[in-house]
């Protein structure tokens, strides 16, 4: 199987291929477009501010590549707010793949939203075998609203997306590979998938 | 809901830990991945490391560490000390740690909490306090509590945040190694008037020192040797913070 890892200078790659390592697969870390189309599975990592990772994507043409693809996508932290419509941070046009918002979390929380949160409503085959309210770590600032593309959720205090589907597109708010074993469960079904 | 952290830290020099380590099921005490991993596995809920290597091998040494921590526990770690420039923290989030912690820096160069907020994402900022208590209220000490920096600790803890930190890691030098309990006057009031979460550190002695530091509104308490000695082995501490409703992952 050929795993490739979307290349945009996005900071914690290192963490998803250790993550891998550990489930005994291997990843390759590209921006070059056939690499990318050519994989069996697509995972997108990110960590920063949502306007200069949209410009990062434009260096390559990559915000013009990932919406045509068709294998398994799996976008992580703010590789799941980059694949939404609109992000309030930096008034950010993003994506746009999946037709989802991304706003700023109520001034009445503490912001980020930092550690280690239940998982509720469950839905898809990425979250086969994990059970409802498992906890998963969390840190960002932003969130999606809950829609009908919501396959997980979480509370802070209020519901929002902890992940989304669209299609072949799968998107988790927390850092799978930071998550524990639950964390690695997950990753393991998006390998599975 | 969000659950309260409880965070083990450990001191490294020269990629070795270095305060006593009492542990029977572990090869090498010495050795913070195979204490790490224990600590992950007995439900640690992030790890703090504290390099206080001083030669010029040190940046070297510390990339290779945080690679190795990285690479074997799955769960975030913070690394602290030290740093000082954006290159020193680019090597660090780039071999995989998830936070820096910056301390006597950022009280002589402010600026560079922004620059790395703006750089790196707020998120993985946290602002090391060191403070005391003074008849005239709770002061920030710099270069391991032994300048006084003239600052207030809840003006400056302000103002950090306003410059980009994402997060205070907030230590009591007035409590640090009395085991007497966190200093939760000043932890309150700090936690209380930041939007960003505040650790708490110094002073745990014991299960309801943490209980009493989560009531006052800490998100998250920090402590070594009680944890390396196993007095307050951290499953157990789960379990009752848990029974006295604080909510926390098991």
């Amino acid at each position: 199987m050929k795993i490739v890892i979307v290349d945009y200078k996005a900071g914690n790659v290192q963490s998803v291929l250790f993550a891998l390592e550990r489930l005994g697969a291997q990843a390759t870390v590209t921006s070059n477009a056939e690499e990318i189309q050519s994989a069996d599975k697509v995972i997108f990592p990110g960590v920063g501010e949502a306007s200069s990772a949209m410009r990062a994507l434009k260096v390559n043409n990559l915000d013009q590549l990932l919406p045509t693809l068709t294998q398994p996508f799996l976008g992580v932290c703010l590789g799941m707010q980059l694949l939404c419509q609109h992000s309030e941070e930096g008034d950010t046009v993003m994506l746009g793949i999946i037709p989802v918002p991304v706003k700023k979390f109520d001034a009445a929380v503490k912001v980020p939203h930092m550690g280690w949160n239940n998982l509720h409503h469950l839905k898809s085959d990425l979250f086969t075998g994990i059970n409802e309210d498992e906890y998963a770590y969390f840190v960002h600032s932003f969130y999606a609203p809950v829609t009908e593309h919501t396959i997980a959720q979480s509370s802070y205090p209020e519901p929002f997306s902890a992940a989304l589907q669209y299609k072949n597109f799968y998107a988790v708010q927390f850092h799978t590979e930071k998550s524990g074993p639950a964390g690695a469960h997950i990753l393991q079904n998006f390998l599975n998938l | 809901m969000l659950t309260k952290r409880i965070i083990p830290c450990l001191d490294i020099k020269n990629g070795r830990t270095v305060k006593g380590v009492r542990f029977e099921d572990i090869r090498d005490a010495g050795d913070p991945v195979e204490l790490a991993a224990l600590y992950a596995k007995q439900g640690a809920d992030e790890l703090v490391f504290l390099d206080i290597t001083a030669t010029n091998e040190k940046r070297k040494t510390l990339r290779e560490l945080v690679r190795e921590i990285a690479r074997y526990i799955d769960i975030p770690f913070t690394v602290g000390g030290g740093i000082s420039a954006v290159e020193d923290v680019e090597v660090l989030l780039q071999n995989g740690a998830d936070k820096v912690s910056v301390n006597s820096s950022a009280i002589h160069r402010p600026d560079l909490i922004t620059e790395l907020a703006s750089r790196f994402g707020s998120q993985c900022v946290t602002v090391a306090i060191d403070t005391k208590s003074t008849p005239e209220g709770w002061k920030v000490f710099s270069k391991a509590g032994t300048v006084d920096t003239g600052l207030w600790a809840l003006d400056w803890a302000k103002e950090v945040v306003e410059l980009g930190a994402g997060e205070i890691l907030l230590t009591s030098m007035s409590n640090d190694g009395t085991k007497n309990g966190f200093a939760l006057d000043i932890t309150g009031e700090i936690s209380r008037n930041v939007i960003v979460p505040v650790i708490a550190s110094g002073g745990a002695g014991n299960q309801q020192h943490f209980l009493d530091v989560f009531e006052v509104g800490a998100d998250a308490a920090l402590a070594a040797s009680i944890f390396h000695f196993q007095e307050v082995p951290i499953p157990g501490l789960k379990q009752y913070l848990a029974e006295n409703k604080i909510d926390i992952r098991i």
